[in-house]
């Protein structure tokens, strides 16, 4: 599996990252780039994450993830890296 | 390479959440050449097998792709080869090719796709019985079936036009209209009338397999006139230069995205990459519309002064944009102006803005032509066929493609409102120049092939 974009939005609250590392380091998925932000309260982060050895398949992660989002009041969306490559990258 | 950064991510998912970014359609095309049989029973069987066989994965594949990559794909179609030709062989009367259009209409139910493009007729110099018979099946066809799209060329720059499909169309565009009363007439949103149609459209309901193409072919077509309306708004006031500049950076991307799907979906289905389609497609969403663009360049609604200017500058940036961005571009690549399907045109034209003349002119410089509108119903039939004359000649001329799909609803007039559903959107019913020319569109024939054609 190619590498994934993580990102996560949402109104800022303690925990965030604590909840998505620990579903991440539990289903075996490395984190190879992480960068966060607060805009006027509201969270924005973004982790470069490499699936290659995660057990689940790439549409489970994704709805778990989603799932994590949803109870703690965030959006957490997971897409291959190529669509951001192919559109900022020649 | 440097690794992505927070706002260029953002940037994307913006464009998608916020703008309506989306892979308008990914369209299997599909050779029906090797199906054709002179039994009709035995030719609706070999079309079947072929489709089902061809296509099964395409609605999958379309899904994974959108989920893993998180962007939209709003149609997965497919396009055969025409059935004037596929079914020359077996059909003898209309009725006949009504059953392989049913047929069609069952396997696209089958596979799940939106649409099957390809009921089609090439009759640009001249029409065989066949492909006679086709066009007379058209009201019928398009009554009895619900994902079936039809389109019929009648006219190209090397060929000239062919008059006497014109005058058959207008009938033929009428009877549509009245067979699919009880729904608004319906059955005229799925009918493309066409001049220089290319062989690799995507987009229906003008999509067909041309015969210049291989086996089976994957094309792709993107959109995202949202994206081009909020770039421009981060411009607002500066010279053309910038304007044109941020249109042509704007394509760029989304014709990208547009070109990594059509290369996944390709290497999937084991089906070669065709072309991407870089089109500006609106739908009726707010904030998905080609005329909310012509506003943010600087016109007050889409049809006043200066909109055919901006419309051109618009689809050349596109273009510009978009050529680079793909390693194939095709179809009808630019900028789509149907009323019903686009929210902006449809308030311009109930402001008073927006006339069927001047969305005549502003087809001279935009793919495609008078598209998804609405007339009313008892407008002559001749008068339709002067209609698709004129905008025949435009693609003629112009040596670029136009088309008609226009609506004359029955049981409706002027002011009366349309509601079409879905992407086909509402509109309103215009007032279509009450002159007549009978004794034009009857004299029957062929308009010659201009000057310009002959480069050999």
């Amino acid at each position: 599996m190619k590498r994934t974009i993580i990102t996560v939005v949402g109104k800022d609250t303690v925990g965030i990252i604590a909840k998505v590392c620990t579903y991440l380091a539990n289903n075996d998925i490395n984190i190879l780039d992480i960068s966060q932000t607060i805009v006027s309260g509201y969270f924005n982060m973004m982790m470069i994450a490499d699936l290659q050895k995660a057990t689940k398949a790439f549409d489970e992660i994704t709805n778990e993830l989603a799932q994590i989002g949803e109870e703690i009041g965030v959006q957490i969306k997971c897409q291959r890296e190529d669509i951001f490559d192919s559109m900022h990258r020649i | 390479m440097l690794n992505l950064s927070l706002s260029e991510v953002k940037e994307t998912n913006d464009m998608i959440e916020k703008e309506n970014l989306d892979v308008r359609t990914i369209t299997l095309g599909i050779s029906l050449l090797d199906c054709i049989d002179s039994d009709l029973d035995r030719l609706n069987a070999k079309i079947r097998e072929k489709i089902l066989r061809v296509a099964k994965d395409l609605v999958s594949t379309g899904k994974d792709i959108e989920k893993e990559f998180g962007i939209p794909i709003v149609n997965k179609r497919i396009s055969i080869t025409p059935v004037g030709l596929v079914g020359a062989a077996a059909c003898k009367t209309p009725e006949d090719f009504v059953s392989i259009a049913k047929n069609l209409d069952e396997i696209a139910k089958t596979v799940g796709v939106n649409f099957i493009g390809g009921y089609t007729a090439l009759v640009a110099k001249g029409m065989t019985p066949a492909e006679k018979n086709l066009i007379l099946s058209i009201p019928q066809a398009m009554a009895e079936t619900d994902l079936i799209c039809s389109s019929v060329v009648v006219g190209s720059t090397k060929t000239g036009i062919n008059m006497d499909a014109v005058r058959l169309l207008g009938d033929i565009v009428k009877e549509t209209a009245e067979k699919t009363k009880d729904n608004d007439s319906l059955g005229c949103a799925k009918l493309v009338i066409l001049c220089n149609a290319p062989d690799d459209n995507p987009f229906m309901a003008g999509a067909f397999h041309g015969v210049t193409e291989a086996d089976s072919i994957i094309n792709v077509g993107v959109s995202g006139p949202g994206v081009v309306k909020t770039a421009l708004s981060k411009v607002r006031g500066e010279n053309f230069e910038v304007l044109c500049e941020t249109i042509k950076k704007t394509a760029f991307k989304v014709t990208r995205v547009g070109q990594l799907v059509a290369g996944e979906a390709s290497k999937r289905l084991g089906v070669p990459f065709g072309i991407v389609d870089l089109s500006l497609a609106p739908t009726p969403a707010i904030g998905d519309s080609v005329a909310d663009i012509l506003e943010e360049i600087g016109v007050e609604y889409a049809g006043a002064p200066g909109t055919t200017a901006a419309l051109a500058l618009l689809n050349d940036q596109v273009k510009k944009g978009g050529v680079m961005a793909s390693s194939y571009v095709g179809g009808l690549s630019g900028a789509f102006i149907p009323v019903s399907e686009d929210q902006g045109m449809i308030n311009a034209v109930e402001a008073g803005a927006l006339t069927l003349e001047k969305l005549e002119a502003m087809t001279c410089v935009c793919s495609v032509g008078l598209d998804m509108i609405a007339i009313p119903g008892e407008t002559p039939n001749t008068t339709i066929s002067g209609l698709i004359a004129d905008e025949m000649a435009l693609g003629m001329v112009n040596q670029k493609t136009t088309a008609v799909r226009i609506i004359p609803v029955i049981g409706k007039k002027v002011g009366d409102t349309v509601e079409f559903g879905g992407l086909l959107g509402h509109a309103p019913v215009m007032p279509i120049n009450p002159f007549g020319c009978e004794n034009f569109v009857n004299r029957g024939g062929r308009i010659p092939a201009p000057i310009h054609s002959f480069k050999n």
